[in-house]
């Protein structure tokens, strides 16, 4: 993975030294709340309902064991003991003290870990599919692209105040696993006729108040044009972007009121005026990138294992979680695993002290010391030799880390909700939970393929447009409510949900949840997935279940 | 509408400050009692009075509000920026970046190589990044002191893209 040279160093004591700084002063009634606010955000702390919360970047997911164990460190000297993994793959904790984040922010450096542009109006962390450079069907690793990007945004003086947040996504596989379309500059890693590699350019995507599926502006861009061509865009964004209304604010909205084709045209006439200059990459500095990222040292084993063979054989429960939880290597004879956090009763994506320095620990043994966290608040380890997994599976039950559920039902993307977030309207780590609950592991293994998105408002962070099943806690007088969207998906396909009707509230959840799964069990034909059936056979089935024939009459519940 | 301040950064010095800015309702009329002063009038009545402005013996410059484009200073293809000694650029709050992008445009684009001035809620923890889209005078705030505001050049030693002080991304020079 990458790591830092003097330059970068440098460029991080000294925000550390800044941010100390700035609190000292904001502490001494030297910043008022209002110019402290932006300042703390872009170092990711916010003040939540019981706490501030601070969100540590983790770049495209990537972290080291080293990382990994200061993170242990840190939840247990300056919070509660756990941590909580986020769908910008980054980690958040929930109870620092304000005066002791700079404090936090040291111990990172140390590891060449920060917190800088996690929040705030700004350029966030850039993420990519969790399996780049180590998936079987892949054009080209993102990784040194994205840490291109990642230093192009990093104090970028011109795009430290934009109308709002920014997300950048980029997808160098060919099974989309980075929510690709919603990102604000979605890039897909693509080849020309030539063979040259470059990218297949999105904007104006997101979730939040208004979802949109991001629009196409360039269908190849070539790579050394990358950084004048995001400085374009976002110069084009900055300046135009509405800051009248917060709720209109991102690119998505600009992109729509300006149209396609004129949002391009300004793009490429601004592109225009920077394109082949210094910003132009270089192949030297493409290849100092791509350096960090070579494969590790893997052994040359045979494709398949007599080991793993015999395990599986020999171990149901271990075949379960193997079948689940273990994605196909482009190396014979290695496997990637995704470690689910994701057993019922643990928060969603939360992880305890114990478990991050344990996860650390084999990272070390099985995987080269690295992990890779993934937007759906996981963690993966990415290179393990498939003579090891069965051993592997056995460490992870001693720590409550063998969930077999990747990609069912009960792996659900989840926000913190209304236990933690100020923001949120209702709350969501409950509902995940009796969703959890309700079903047995056998039945969620007979659903199969479901993701189920939970977010506590509006603001969309757990997701819920994207996941075949989407939950949205809504707030009406007072009360939580929680409004139901069905065939959504993050993927190459994606598709924003549609609300099946009127809310429902926290009790009826678990039965509603069934019932449309029960709908789907009824009508899939053959091997669909949840989300094929549901393209087919429509709301309507799920609707007359739900809500009877009379779907549309229920005038007493609100909306 | 900003307030002119008695003192200024100018390439991180703090000097005395001679210019006058004018609010955006300002009449012609009003010129006659600031003829040998400094002044920067506001874009529309920079554009709307340019004959009277030039005829001036006082040094004229012209301020663009956040929301105004700096391409609407070419006002024909004769026009020479450089011809305008200041250009100040608005901040009605720090939080609006609009004038970040002015000002690199400004100087990249436009090829503006006269004094850029930064007014209205200047403040120091956005000096650096000022400093580095092209501003070389601040006009701080009233409130802000002077000295914490000089220390915030040296906030970070180098950065990592490309910008006007620094037109070499930092991949061509580490």
């Amino acid at each position: 993975m990458y790591r830092y040279d003097q330059y970068d160093h440098q460029m991080l004591a000294d925000r550390v030294a800044q941010f100390r700084d700035q609190t000292q002063r904001y502490l001494a009634g030297q910043l008022s709340d209002a110019e402290f606010l932006p300042l703390r955000l872009q170092n990711g702390l916010y003040i939540q309902r019981l706490a501030p919360m601070l969100r540590i970047a983790i770049p495209y997911g990537m972290l080291s064991s080293r990382q990994m164990r200061k993170l242990a460190y840190i939840a247990d000297h300056y919070d509660k003991g756990y941590g909580h993994l986020t769908t910008r793959q980054n980690i958040q904790f929930n109870w620092p003290h304000l005066e002791e984040v700079p404090d936090i922010l040291e111990h990172l450096a140390e590891v060449e870990m920060h917190a800088i542009q996690t929040s705030g109006n700004c350029i966030r962390n850039t993420t990519t599919d969790q399996f780049a450079g180590v998936s079987a069907d892949e054009i080209t690793d993102a990784r040194p692209y994205c840490e291109i990007i990642r230093q192009w945004s990093t104090f970028h003086p011109e795009f430290a105040f934009l109308p709002r947040k920014f997300k950048i996504a980029v997808c160098g596989t060919r099974h989309d696993q980075a929510a690709t379309q919603v990102h604000d500059i979605g890039l897909y890693m693509v080849r020309n006729a030539a063979g040259e590699l470059g990218f297949r350019v999105l904007v104006g995507g997101g979730l939040g108040r208004t979802p949109v599926i991001g629009s196409e502006i360039r269908s190849f861009l070539p790579e050394q044009h990358l950084l004048s061509y995001l400085d374009a865009i976002l110069r084009v964004y900055n300046q135009e972007g509405r800051r009248d209304n917060k709720y209109k604010a991102r690119i998505k909205i600009l992109v729509r009121e300006t149209g396609v084709e004129q949002f391009r045209d300004k793009v490429e006439a601004e592109w225009l005026t920077v394109k082949d200059g210094p910003m132009t990459l270089t192949q030297d500095e493409v290849e100092r990138c791509r350096g960090f990222f070579h494969d590790p040292d893997y052994k040359d084993l045979p494709g398949s294992s007599e080991l793993l063979k015999r395990a599986l054989g020999g171990d149901v429960m271990f075949a379960a979680w193997h079948d689940q939880n273990v994605s196909a290597h482009k190396r014979p004879g290695y496997a990637i695993v995704t470690i689910c956090a994701k057993k019922t009763g643990y928060a969603p994506g939360d992880l305890d002290a114990a478990q991050m320095q344990f996860i650390a620990d084999l990272a070390d043994q099985y995987s080269f010391g690295e992990m890779r966290i993934t937007h759906t608040q996981n963690v993966v380890l990415a290179d393990v030799e498939q003579d090891k997994l069965y051993d592997l599976w056995q460490a992870l039950k001693t720590h409550d880390l063998q969930a077999d559920n990747l990609g069912l039902l009960s792996d659900m993307i989840c926000c913190p909700g209304g236990d933690f977030c100020a923001l949120a309207n209702a709350k969501s780590i409950p509902i995940a939970e009796s969703i959890q609950r309700r079903f047995s592991h056998a039945e969620l293994r007979e659903i199969g393929k479901l993701s189920l998105n939970i977010s506590g408002c509006m603001n969309a962070c757990g997701h819920h447009h994207v996941g075949n099943i989407g939950i949205l806690g809504v707030d009406k007088k007072g009360e939580e409510f929680y409004q139901v969207s069905l065939g959504g998906s993050a993927s190459n396909d994606t598709a924003l949900g549609k609300i099946v009707g009127p809310a429902f509230s926290q009790d009826e959840i678990p039965d509603v949840i069934e019932k449309i799964v029960s709908v789907y069990k009824q009508q899939r034909s053959g091997g669909e997935e949840f989300v094929e059936t549901f393209n087919r056979i429509g709301l309507d089935p799920f609707k007359a279940a739900l809500y009877g024939d009379k779907s549309n009459s229920r005038a007493s519940r609100p909306a | 509408m900003p307030a002119s301040s008695e003192w200024i950064i100018k390439d991180q010095t703090v000097v005395s400050n001679s210019w006058r800015i004018l609010e955006a309702e300002v009449g012609v009329d009003e010129l006659a009692d600031m003829e040998q002063q400094a002044i920067l009038a506001p874009l529309d009545f920079w554009l709307a009075e340019r004959s009277t402005l030039q005829a001036r013996k006082g040094l004229t410059g012209v301020w663009l509000d956040s929301n105004e484009k700096p391409g609407s200073l070419i006002v024909d293809s004769t026009f020479d920026i450089n011809e305008i000694p200041l250009i100040a650029v608005n901040f009605p709050v720090f939080s609006d970046g609009r004038g970040y992008s002015t000002a690199r445009a400004l100087r990249q684009n436009l090829g503006y190589e006269g004094d850029l001035m930064a007014i209205g809620d200047v403040l120091r923890d956005q000096v650096f990044y000022l400093k580095r889209c092209g501003f070389n005078i601040l006009m701080p705030r009233a409130d802000q002191d002077a000295e914490i505001m000089l220390t915030a050049f040296a906030d970070f030693k180098t950065g990592y893209q490309a910008s006007i002080d620094q037109p070499e991304p930092l991949f061509r020079r580490r």
